[in-house]
C-alpha cells in the first residue's frame, strides 16, 4: 500500500516536472527568443491556456504528499523553510505575470510582465532544481523529523551546497531544453526557428552537466545520468534534425528520468538524514494511516483519469501552432 | 516576537490576503456563467459584453488566487509542521481530494473558456465556464470541510500510542455540522462581494456617460441583485452557523457578546462603550435577543465565559481557555455592521433605478454614494475578514477545538530570523501584488467592454507550411 502510495506522489511529481518544466523554460525564453511585441506574445501564447493546469500537478503533488506521507511533507517544507518560500513568491510572481500581461494593452506594462516571467521562471526552476538536489543527499534531520540549525543559515546555508548548485543549475538547463523544443513545435516563423538552435544549445549544455554530476556523485546516479545524458544528446540531434516531436519527446523523457531518479535514490529511505542515518524518513515511517490510505486511493482512482482527459482534451484545443505576424 | 507569535502573524496575513481573492473567484465564475447564459439565451449584445468584463476581472482574480492559494498549501509544512503530522490524516486526504476534484477543473476549463472563445462551439464554450463555476464551489466545500474540523473535530480518533489523529470516517468529516452551516454562509457571503464589485463599476461607468450605457446599467443592477440577495441568505445562513457554533464551541458564541455570566433571558448588544466614570462598559441592548440567537427560544439560558473557563479547566487540565474578547466582540459586530450596510445600499440602488430609471444624483445620499462608490466594494470584503477574523481567534487557544492547542502546532526547530524574512518577503509582494491588482481592475472597467465573439484570429496557423521551416533570413 505505502510502496503504491510512494509510487503516486512520484507520478504526481512527475507530471508536475514534466508538464511545469516546458512552463518555465517558455518563461525564461519568451523575452530571449521573441524579438518584437508580437513574437514575445506568441511565444507566451503557446502556454497561456495550460500552464494554470499544468501548475495543479504541484497542488496535487504537495496534497498527495501531505496525504500520504504527512511526515516527510513536514520534513521537506519545514526543512527547506527559506528555499520553499523563495519558490513561492517566484512561483506568484510567475503565475500573475502570465496571466496580467495581456490585459493591459500598452508595450511598457507587457514588457515588465516579461521580464518578471522570466526571472521569476529561471528562479522557480533553479530552486526547485536545488530542492530535488538536496532531497537526494538529505537534509540534518534529528529524530523527531525537523531539521536543526539556527538563524536564516538554518534553510540557507544548503541552497549553496554542491548538489543544490548542481540541481539548480540541471533544473534550469533541463527547463530550457524542454521550453526550447516546446517552442519549435508550437511557434512558426523566426521564433520557431531560434527555438530550435537554443533547443541544440541547451541540450549540449544540459548533457554536459549532467555527465558532471553523474561522475561527481558515482554509484546510482552514474547509471540515472547516462541515461539522462544520452536523452540529451537524442535532442540535441533531433532539434538540429528538425524533427521537432521527437526533440521535445527526448526532453521530457529526460526530465521524467532525472526526476525518477533523484526521487528513488535511496529507496526505501525518501528523506535521508546527514546527522544519522536512523533519523532518516522511511516510506512506511512517513506513511499515513491504511483508511487515509484507502480514501485517497479511490480518490485518485476515480478522479485521476478525467483530469488526464480533459487536460489532454485542452491540449488537443489548443494544438495549432501561434504565429507571430498579425494580420491586420 | 516568538517564533509561534510570528507564525501566527504570518499565517494570518497571507490567509486574510487569499481570502479578499477567494470569495470574488467564486462569485465572479457563476456570474460570468449566468451573464454568459443570458447572452446566449437572448443573443442581446450587452450580455455578451458584461460577460467579457466580469471574465476579465475572474481572470486577473483568479490568478492572484491561485498564487496565494498554493502558499496556504505548504504554509501547514512551512510554519507548522507539527501540526501537520499530528493531523496530516485528516488534513492531507482533504487536500489531495480538494486539489484533484476541484482545482484540475477550475483551471484546465478557465484557460479553455478564456483562449477558447473562437475555437469551441458555443455550447460547449458556455459549459466550460459552467464547470470552473461548480469547481469553485467544490473547492469551497471541501476547504470548509477541513476547518470545520478545527472548529468541530469528527470522524477522526486520537491514536492513544502516537497521540496522532487517525482518519476514522471521510463522510462524517465532510458531513461536519460545521461546514453544513458554515459552506452556505461564506457562498452567500462571496455573492456579496462579487456583487458589489459589479454594482461599484456599474454605477461609476454608467453615471461616467460611457458609450456601453445598457451594459453597465446590467452590470449595476445585476451587482445590486447579487448583494440583496446574498446579504439576505448571509443573514439567515449566519443565524443557522451561529445557532450550530453555540452548540459546539459555547465559548466563542459567548466571547461573541462579551457575555461574562450565564443569562437566561440574555440581551444582545449592538455596541459597547467605556464611558469615563463608569465601572462597566455601557452597551446598547436589545432584550432577549442573544437568547434567541444562540437557541432559538428568547428565554433561554447562555453559558457564559467564566462558567465555562471553569468547565474547560475541569475538563481539559488548568489553563487559560479564554479567547481575546475585545476581538471576538468587535470583529462579531463589524462582519454584521459592514455586511447589512452593503445589502442597504445595494437595495437603494435598485429602488433608484427601478422600472428602467436612470441614477439621476438628485438627492443628497445620491452624490455622496457616487463619491465614496470604491467604498463599496470593500464593504463585504471587509465583513468577510472581520468574519473569519471572528471564527478563528475565538477558537484559540485550541487549533484543532478541544484536542491541540495552537502553541504545539508550530515548526519545532524554525527560527524567528527565518519567520521575520519570510513574512517580509509574503508582505512585500503582496503589497505589490494588490496595488497591481487594483490598477488593472480599474484599467479593464475604464476600457469598454469587448463583444464576447472576438473577431476571427489570424495570428494562429492550422497546418505547418513546409517552408517556414527554412530560416528567411
Amino acid at each position: 500500500m505505502e510502496i503504491a502510495w510512494f509510487g503516486l506522489v512520484v507520478l504526481c511529481w512527475v507530471l508536475f516536472s514534466a508538464l511545469e518544466g516546458f512552463d518555465f523554460g517558455v518563461g525564461m525564453l519568451a523575452p530571449v527568443l521573441g524579438r518584437d511585441d508580437h513574437e514575445r506574445g506568441a511565444a507566451i501564447r503557446t502556454v497561456g491556456p495550460v500552464w494554470d493546469g499544468n501548475e495543479v500537478w504541484l497542488v496535487a503533488a504537495i496534497g498527495v504528499t501531505f496525504a500520504a506521507f504527512p511526515d516527510w511533507y513536514a520534513a521537506l517544507l519545514s526543512g527547506l523553510y527559506v528555499p520553499m518560500v523563495l519558490v513561492l513568491l517566484a512561483l506568484a510572481a510567475r503565475g500573475v505575470a502570465i496571466e496580467f500581461r495581456g490585459k493591459v494593452d500598452t508595450p511598457a506594462w507587457r514588457r515588465r510582465c516579461e521580464v518578471t516571467l522570466a526571472v521569476s521562471s529561471f528562479l522557480t526552476a533553479g530552486l526547485f532544481g536545488a530542492v530535488l538536489g538536496l532531497a537526494t543527499t538529505g537534509l540534518a534531520l534529528d529524530p523527531a523529523g525537523a531539521v536543526v540549525g539556527t538563524g536564516l543559515e538554518r534553510t540557507l546555508a544548503p541552497l549553496v551546497s554542491g548538489p543544490a548548485l548542481a540541481g539548480a543549475a540541471l533544473g534550469v538547463l533541463a527547463a530550457l531544453v524542454q521550453g526550447a523544443t516546446f517552442l519549435g513545435l508550437r511557434t512558426t516563423g523566426p521564433v520557431r526557428e531560434r527555438a530550435r538552435r537554443a533547443a541544440v544549445a541547451s541540450a549540449v549544455a544540459a548533457g554536459v552537466v549532467a555527465a558532471g554530476v553523474g561522475v561527481a556523485a558515482g554509484g546510482t546516479a552514474l547509471r540515472s545520468a547516462v541515461v539522462v545524458v544520452l536523452l540529451a544528446v537524442a535532442a540535441a540531434v533531433a532539434a538540429a534534425w528538425r524533427s521537432e516531436g521527437a526533440a521535445f519527446a527526448a526532453a521530457t523523457l529526460g526530465v521524467v528520468g532525472a526526476v525518477v531518479a533523484a526521487f528513488t535514490a535511496h529507496v526505501p529511505v525518501v528523506l535521508p538524514s546527514t546527522l544519522d542515518p536512523a533519523s532518516s524518513l522511511t516510506i512506511s515511517g512517513a506513511a499515513a494511516s491504511p483508511y487515509a490510505l484507502t480514501v485517497i486511493t479511490i480518490g485518485a482512482v476515480l478522479i485521476l483519469p478525467g483530469v488526464v482527459a480533459y487536460q489532454a482534451f485542452s491540449y488537443w484545443v489548443f494544438r495549432r501552432r501561434v504565429a507571430s505576424e498579425r494580420v491586420a | 516576537m516568538t517564533a509561534l507569535e510570528l507564525s501566527r502573524l504570518q499565517f494570518a496575513v497571507v490567509t486574510v490576503y487569499h481570502y479578499l481573492f477567494v470569495p470574488l473567484s467564486i462569485s465572479l465564475s457563476a456570474l460570468t456563467a449566468g451573464l454568459q447564459t443570458a447572452w446566449w439565451r437572448t443573443g442581446q449584445e450587452r450580455y455578451g459584453r458584461a460577460t467579457m468584463l466580469v471574465g476579465k476581472l475572474l481572470m486577473a482574480t483568479f490568478a492572484v488566487g491561485v498564487v496565494t492559494g498554493l502558499v496556504q498549501e505548504f504554509q501547514f509544512g512551512l510554519s507548522w509542521s507539527a501540526f501537520a503530522q499530528y493531523y496530516g490524516d485528516v488534513f492531507g486526504p482533504t487536500l489531495a481530494i480538494e486539489g484533484m476534484l476541484a482545482f484540475f477543473l477550475e483551471a484546465t476549463f478557465l484557460g479553455l473558456w478564456w483562449f477558447g472563445r473562437d475555437r469551441l462551439r458555443p455550447g460547449l464554450h458556455l459549459a466550460t465556464i459552467w464547470v470552473v463555476a461548480v469547481g469553485t464551489l467544490i473547492s469551497a466545500y471541501v476547504i470548509l470541510a477541513a476547518n470545520a474540523f478545527m472548529q468541530h473535530p469528527v470522524g477522526a480518533a486520537i491514536d492513544p500510542e502516537t497521540g496522532r489523529a487517525v482518519l476514522g470516517s471521510f463522510t462524517a468529516l465532510l458531513t461536519n455540522p460545521v461546514v453544513v452551516a458554515s459552506f452556505p454562509h461564506t457562498i452567500a457571503g462571496a455573492f456579496m462581494a462579487g456583487g458589489a464589485l459589479l454594482l461599484a463599476i456599474g454605477l461609476w461607468r454608467w453615471r461616467d456617460g460611457a458609450d456601453h450605457g445598457p451594459t453597465f446599467r446590467l452590470l449595476a443592477r445585476a451587482g445590486a441583485w447579487t448583494t440583496l440577495v446574498g446579504g439576505v441568505a448571509v443573514s439567515l445562513t449566519g443565524d443557522v452557523l451561529g445557532k450550530v457554533m453555540t452548540a459546539v464551541q459555547p465559548m466563542k458564541m459567548a466571547a461573541a457578546e462579551a457575555l461574562y455570566e450565564t443569562t437566561s433571558h440574555a440581551p444582545f448588544s449592538l455596541f459597547a462603550v467605556q464611558l469615563p466614570g463608569w465601572d462597566e462598559p455601557w452597551s446598547l441592548d436589545v432584550p432577549w435577543l442573544l437568547s434567541f440567537l444562540a437557541t432559538g427560544d428568547p428565554t433561554a439560558t447562555v453559558q457564559g465565559i467564566e462558567d465555562l473557563q471553569a468547565q474547560y479547566v475541569a475538563q481539559f487540565g488548568p489553563g487559560d481557555y479564554t479567547p481575546w474578547i475585545p476581538v471576538a466582540y468587535w470583529t462579531f459586530r463589524l462582519m454584521i455592521g459592514l455586511g447589512v450596510l452593503a445589502a442597504a445600499v445595494a437595495a437603494y440602488v435598485l429602488w433608484r433605478t427601478r422600472r428602467g430609471r436612470d441614477f439621476e444624483p438628485a438627492w443628497f445620499a445620491d452624490r455622496w454614494l457616487l463619491r465614496f462608490l470604491w467604498v463599496l466594494p470593500v464593504l463585504p470584503a471587509a465583513a468577510a475578514t472581520f468574519g473569519w477574523l471572528f471564527t478563528e481567534t475565538a477558537r484559540q487557544p485550541w487549533l484543532v477545538f478541544g484536542l491541540f492547542q495552537t502553541r504545539d502546532g508550530v515548526s519545532p526547530t524554525l527560527t524567528p530570523v527565518e519567520l521575520v524574512a519570510s513574512l517580509a518577503g509574503f508582505a512585500l509582494f503582496y503589497g505589490v501584488l494588490a496595488v497591481v491588482w487594483v490598477r488593472l481592475v480599474l484599467h479593464v472597467s475604464r476600457r469598454d467592454p469587448d463583444p464576447l465573439l472576438p473577431e476571427p484570429r489570424a495570428d494562429e496557423v492550422d497546418e505547418v507550411d513546409e517552408r517556414a521551416l527554412e530560416p528567411t533570413y
